[in-house]
């Protein structure tokens, strides 16, 4: 069977709960949904955050997460699997990204769940631009982030 | 060939695409990055820390030393810092 995958890139917010029920519907094969949100901070640092806006390029974002979704589905047994990325303006307290991965057993779920953000944040097309109250600036790439998505690199 | 530029590699430079016929003699990503450098200051401003720039070609990433041969869109911006 053809696992479902659902990649949306969009600018308006998700509900996280309609989107557990909708890869869990009328399934008696999921014994586990893990979810993942990424969610705007207000601050960084002693810094305050106004907003994020995140520019994206179109085309690849979805070729990339749809690769790595790909990647996932081969290494792990999972029965579905659910990326959204908005871009735009967000504000603090706002969704920036949700991964829903389901399984019969939770280890997939978890593992692949991980997987998945670690290389959304290294991988794919998307840059944060943070508002704060000196103006506006790029958000540096966090050299945790690569090494957090060097872990899965098949030796 | 079509080369789109985001982020801050897309402010530096001042535009977000453009149509480009490099020389023949251009022939990796690498090149490319040097030959678009001599084009102006904003170019060698953008690309000034070469090492730090991502490309991709087609939508997919590549390393500096790929071939440009064949390429419909070339795309150069900084470490993503998405999720």
């Amino acid at each position: 069977m053809t696992v479902p995958v659902t990649i949306r890139l969009q600018e308006a917010d998700f509900d996280t709960a309609r989107e557990i029920a909708a890869i869990s519907r009328g399934r008696t094969d999921i014994g586990a949904v893990v979810t993942f949100s990424g969610i705007c901070r207000g601050g960084e640092g002693g810094d305050a955050i106004a907003a994020l806006t995140l520019e994206h390029y179109p085309g690849m974002a979805e070729a990339e997460i749809g690769r790595h979704a790909e990647e996932a589905l081969q290494r792990w047994p999972l029965t579905g699997l659910t990326v959204i990325h908005r871009y735009g303006r967000i504000v603090p307290g706002e969704n920036i990204v949700l991964v829903v991965t389901a399984s019969s057993h939770r280890e997939a779920a978890f593992e692949a769940a991980e997987f998945l953000m670690d290389y959304l944040k290294t991988k794919a097309p998307f840059w944060k631009r943070e508002e704060g109250a000196g103006g506006s600036a790029w958000v540096d790439a966090a050299a945790h982030d690569d090494a957090a998505a060097a872990r899965w690199t098949k030796r | 060939m079509k080369i789109v530029y985001f982020a801050w590699v897309r402010e530096r430079i001042g535009k977000a695409e453009e149509t480009v016929e490099p020389p023949a003699a251009v022939r990796t990503v690498a090149d490319l990055i040097g030959w678009l450098s001599g084009r102006g200051e904003q170019y060698a401003y953008a690309f000034e820390n070469a090492r730090v720039i991502r490309t991709a070609i087609d939508h997919a990433h590549v390393q500096q030393t790929a071939a440009i041969a064949g390429a419909r869109e070339i795309a150069f911006f900084p470490p993503m810092t998405g999720g």
